[in-house]
């Protein structure tokens, strides 16, 4: 059974075609890295396929299920879990419940507690400031923050939009690593929207390069990252 | 010394009513970015329903349970049938933000006169459960009566009651998720629609125990909240609108601050000195006691 299959996907932003026409499968514990300039429709993809936005045409299916159409507070609960563009946690709230809020909607608590224990090994910084409000955290915990808050829901899917947007280069390193360690530990597949390409392909599977809402390369990461051609135009340098 | 006193408890009795006003309409605030006047005819209907049930059983307390459920069922059936469906037909622009506005203005007319269709609009005296004598300490009498004690220790234990829900539970989590961040909270598996009606059942609850608790001292007519309504709204304003705490203490600043202003000047000035208390605060503070300068703008 195929993982995350996405068919001629077309979606609107009223009289704007953000996505036109997009089709590409991941495999089940693949990363796809996708790569694309400012606008060219990457967090447009990755809100359609967590269900914050509707598609105007085309299919998604995960495992074999459609997923358009659905509401991301029932996706996450078919294991599609979105990690929104912008660290994605809520400011007002503290580390705790911004963790707690990850596991609000499963009954099995103990493995909540289980995993959230996990995540705070993952991050220990998170721990050491639990009662803390996440608008005092630096970005790079933010970060920490918001993936740890996915994990809680133990996903099978994780949609990422650029966790390294606004962090100093070590800290995006680190992110890169956790990411790449996580996926290979958990099983997880991973759709991850980067404007760091080369980082990004590094340790992904396969790369989507998508340009004004339409793909103008896919192919193994390898491939990518040899292809000259696409240097200069969308991996940026 | 005896007078500041009496200010003091009479300030604290009222600011509590005004506090549990001022919570109703943060509560709906936060949840669906609506400033609720229908929340004074919410309240109103639900305290005619205790009304009905004390002049049928002549029994305070089951009176108050059924007036506290009836506002919690109506705030429910507000925000289902009325607001989702405003929502729905206009999600964006200047009209979505005025459409729910209009809509609680026209909505509390229509509560008014219904409840002048079945109860009409003449006074109706709600006897209180207790004396609404003041208590006497030797050859002194005070203001403050047994039926100023019921206001505090009922508006304090429903306080306490929402406190423990939004700090202590996951309820009140998804609650406080879901109003500062709804598409984070939807994206973390909150329901955020059901957790929407469950912020106006809260309001609606909020707004009769108010309107349960403050009319016995008084008759009531389906106009006889209107006055609470401005002072919850003063009230949640000066607390800084977004927040639970700052409702409660904009409340207690309210009523303390009118009552003694009632005690030493006078009591032809009950209005002017509400809006000069208003505008002393946020001349101070912009934003409100509790309120951040950032969820102001947002
Ligand atoms: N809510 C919206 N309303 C109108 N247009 C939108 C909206 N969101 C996105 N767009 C438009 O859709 C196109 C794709 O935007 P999208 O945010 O998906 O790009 P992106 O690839 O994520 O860009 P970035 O790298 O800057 O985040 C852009 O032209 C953008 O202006
Ligand atoms: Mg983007």
């Amino acid at each position: 059974m195929s993982g995350l299959t996405v068919k001629d996907l077309v979606v609107d932003h009223g009289a704007i075609t953000a996505l036109n026409g997009i089709s590409f499968t991941v495999e089940p514990g693949q990363l796809a890295a996708v790569i694309g300039s400012n606008g060219a429709g990457k967090t447009t993809l990755l809100r359609t396929l967590s269900g914050l936005k509707q598609a105007s045409g085309g299919s998604a299916q995960w495992i074999g299920e459609n997923i358009l159409g659905k509401k991301p507070e029932n996706l996450v609960r078919h294991g599609i879990s979105h990690v929104s563009e912008g660290k994605s946690v809520i400011p007002e709230l503290t580390v705790a419940e911004n963790l707690a809020l990850g596991g609000i909607w499963r009954k099995d608590k103990k493995d909540v507690a289980a995993v959230t224990k996990e995540v705070l090994e993952l991050f220990p910084r998170l721990g050491e400031r639990l009662s803390q409000r996440a608008d005092t955290l630096s970005g790079g915990e933010r970060q920490m923050l918001a993936v740890g808050r996915a994990l809680i829901s133990r996903p099978k899917l994780i949609l990422l939009d650029e966790p390294s947007l606004g962090l100093a280069p070590l800290v995006i390193e680190q992110i890169f690593h956790t990411i790449d360690q996580l996926r290979h530990k958990l099983g997880l597949t991973i759709v991850l929207v980067e404007q760091n390409a080369m980082s990004a392909l590094r340790i992904a599977d396969i790369g989507i390069i998508i340009n004004l809402g339409k793909i103008v390369a896919t192919g193994t990461a390898t491939e990518l990252i040899n292809n000259p051609a696409l240097h200069a135009a969308y991996l940026g340098y | 010394m005896q007078q500041a006193i009496n200010a003091l408890l009479i300030g604290i009795s009222n600011g509590f009513i005004y506090s549990l006003m001022a919570l109703a309409l943060v509560l709906v605030w936060r949840s669906t970015r609506v400033i609720n006047f229908a929340q004074a005819g919410q309240a109103i209907l639900s305290t005619y329903i205790a009304y009905e049930i004390v002049t049928r059983t002549d029994n305070f307390i089951l009176a108050f349970i059924g007036g506290v459920i009836a506002g919690a069922l109506v705030g429910a059936v507000v925000e289902i049938l009325l607001m989702r469906t405003l929502f729905k037909h206009v999600s964006d622009g200047p009209v979505a933000a005025l459409a729910p506005v209009i809509a609680s203005l026209g909505l509390l007319g229509l509560i008014r006169s219904i409840i002048g269709m079945v109860w009409g609009n003449d006074q109706k005296p709600f006897f209180p459960p207790v004396s609404t004598n003041g208590f006497t300490f030797g050859s002194t009498t005070i203001p403050f009566s047994r039926m100023n004690l019921l206001i505090v220790l009922g508006a304090a234990t429903v306080m306490i009651i929402f406190t423990l829900i939004f700090q202590k539970s996951n309820l009140g989590l998804a609650l406080r998720a879901a109003a500062f961040q709804p598409e984070i909270a939807r994206l973390a598996g909150v329901r955020v629609g059901a957790i929407r009606t469950i912020g106006w059942v809260f309001a609606g609850t909020a707004g009769a125990v108010a309107g349960i608790l403050i009319s016995p001292n008084d008759a009531i007519t389906p106009y006889s909240l209107d006055s609470l309504l401005i002072f919850g709204f003063v009230a949640a304003v000066i607390g800084g609108l977004e927040s639970l705490t700052g409702a409660v203490v904009g409340g207690l600043t309210l009523g303390i601050g009118l009552s003694f202003i009632l005690t030493y000047i006078g009591t032809s000035l009950i209005f002017p000195a509400t809006f000069v208390v208003l505008a002393l605060v946020l001349l101070i503070r912009p934003q409100g006691l509790f309120g951040s300068k950032a969820a102001r703008n947002a």
